[in-house]
């Protein structure tokens, strides 16, 4: 089965009201490239499921979004993602802001067909005072209060990672996939963006093997795009880009805002939007960060 | 071990936060920030080598990675992958220690990472969202490091939005006794305290070199418990600051506290 497709095929197959998982976590292998498609697309009302950085903050920027569902949106060495930060503080968007483990329990529970998890995370806090949706049950088996995260089932996930073949087998050879291996199982539909499209055979060699996260069914569609997640990293291959960062967030305090950084960078096109951040080889040049 | 007499106020709490770790034995200890960090790993490298740590990123070391960038041949002593989803696993155990600054922490240890002002659903100043603190708040002990204590932290009533669980009756879980919530030390630029007082009330432990019980509590917005003369917070040996500064080559510890004062002020 061939499931290569472009990115704009992706984002037409993505509807309005839709709830999206985005894979990552903060500026770390961002779908960046397919969330382009989406800025250059029509879509809104979207309800982002997400460990966030600026997947997040430029959907909020770009009115996509109707609801967030997180327990962070941050750039790392840029704490406060800026654009994130004005939705919310001028209550353009709902939130379901949860623990950074309750989002696993609540993407596990979907990927494993469960209406719950119980869990003590959250107890006692205003995560569950704050989401009137998450229930605090009694337990059959102690006279212990459990909060029951409920499954986050997501209508798509989009992700990126290092290297896939046609039929959807993704490998992530960086240090940490992250919960991308859950985002790919709580959704229904999976669309993966790739730095490198290889043949099914480089995956013979075990140890390639050994960083294939999820079974090939649960990849819908897959999207070769040699530094798709620019401005994040995709370790090995290439680092966050610091000064595209700084710049974007100080977009933020300009008067000209997040449509003087789409002017600036989105262009019509991905090829576009890598000619004006200096190319590939540019992105692929950018040094891995020291944690 | 002698005391050095020329340090860093930034040293000094290094010093002081390791000591939460001491007794901690086989633990992940997770110190956010450079000086958890570093006390954290002044810890392994010295008063409990039981302690596991992560390189914050994904795997497992026998040895604490200095802050910051590494010579080219640097190899770090991995032991184990420890991806974000395995974190989870270690933090539900409960064999995790974590050290974290958050924005605000009232009296009764709960605290803010997440919003201040306005309404929830259009606060004031948006921050980072509750991350992993209220799972950590309830799964395993906990400490904190302020590096400015102020009635801005140490407010007055209720967190605005309240991140993890501290000895609040009104908040306690069916089934859970207030001896379940396990706040260790809280470290800050002018003493360190625990909860140790009356019905789990802050209390002072000892005072950095210079500072007054008054100071502490006119900086606290609710009462500090004090009993009898308090100590001085002990000063770091010539050792400790040895083996700090090969933790930290590049002096990240300088940017930690304003003006990076002297640890004792004569």
């Amino acid at each position: 089965m061939n499931k290569q497709m472009t990115a704009e095929q992706v984002v037409a197959r993505l509807e309005d009201g839709m709830t999206i998982g985005i894979g990552g976590w903060g500026p770390r292998r961002k779908p960046m490239a397919l969330v382009r498609a989406i800025l250059r697309s029509d879509l809104k009302d979207l309800t982002i499921v997400a460990y966030g950085g600026a997947d997040v903050g430029m959907l909020c920027a770009a009115g996509k979004v109707k609801k967030v569902v997180f327990a962070f949106v941050s750039l790392d060495f840029i704490p406060l993602e800026p654009y994130f930060r004005q939705a919310r503080q001028s209550g353009a968007i709902e939130v379901m802001e949860i623990d950074e483990g309750m989002m696993l329990l609540g993407l596990r529970a979907a990927a494993w067909g469960l209406p719950f998890i119980p869990t003590e995370v959250g107890l006692g806090t205003d995560i569950i005072n704050q989401n009137p949706d998450i229930k605090v049950i009694d337990s059959p088996y102690d006279d212990k209060e459990w909060v029951a995260m409920p499954a986050l089932q997501l209508d798509a996930s989009l992700i990126h990672v290092d290297r896939a073949d046609a039929r959807g087998v993704c490998q992530i050879a960086g240090p940490d996939h992250y919960m991308d291996d859950w985002f790919a199982r709580a959704a229904r539909e999976t669309y993966v963006s790739c730095d490198e499209l290889v043949e099914t055979s480089y995956f013979h060699d075990p140890a390639e093997a050994r960083m294939v996260h999820w079974e090939r069914s649960q990849t819908t569609g897959v999207v070769p795009i040699p530094g798709g997640a620019h401005p994040s990293s995709c370790s090995p291959l290439y680092g966050f880009d610091v000064p595209h960062f700084k710049a974007y967030a100080a977009s933020a305090k300009e008067e000209s805002g997040f449509q003087g950084y789409l002017e600036q960078y989105l262009g019509d096109s991905e090829a576009e939007y890598q000619d004006r951040v200096g190319g590939l080889d540019a992105i692929r040049a950018i040094e891995l960060p020291t944690y | 071990m002698t005391a050095a007499t020329d340090y860093t106020l930034a040293e000094l709490c290094i010093v002081a936060a390791s000591k939460a770790f001491e007794n901690d034995g086989e633990v992940l200890a997770t110190g956010i920030g450079v000086i958890p960090r570093l006390a954290a790993s002044l810890a392994m490298k010295t008063t409990n080598p039981d302690l596991m740590m992560t390189d914050s990123e994904a795997w497992m070391l026998s040895e604490p990675n200095p802050l910051g960038k590494r010579d080219a041949g640097f190899q770090q002593a991995n032991e184990s992958w420890m991806g974000f989803s395995r974190i989870f696993d270690n933090v539900w155990s409960g064999r995790r220690h974590a050290m974290l600054g958050p924005t605000q922490i009232d009296k009764y240890g709960q605290t803010n990472t997440s919003a201040l002002g306005g309404t929830y659903a259009a606060p004031k100043v948006m921050m980072l969202g509750a991350r992993g603190f209220p799972g950590n708040s309830i799964s395993h002990p906990n400490s904190f490091f302020v590096p400015s204590h102020n009635t801005r932290v140490f407010m007055d009533g209720e967190c605005d939005f309240v991140s993890s669980v501290g000895y609040n009756p009104e908040r306690l879980p069916r089934g859970h006794s207030l001896d379940d919530i396990d706040i260790r030390l809280v470290i800050t630029n002018l003493c360190v305290m625990d909860f140790g007082g009356p019905d789990h009330q802050i209390r002072l432990l000892s005072l950095h070199p210079g500072v007054s019980a008054e100071q502490v509590q006119e900086n606290t917005a609710y009462p500090v418990y004090i009993e009898g003369d308090v100590p001085t917070t002990q000063a770091p040996t010539q050792a400790q600051l040895d083996l700090i500064a090969a933790l930290d080559p590049h002096n990240q510890r300088a940017y930690q506290i304003k003006d990076n004062p002297p640890g004792n002020p004569r």
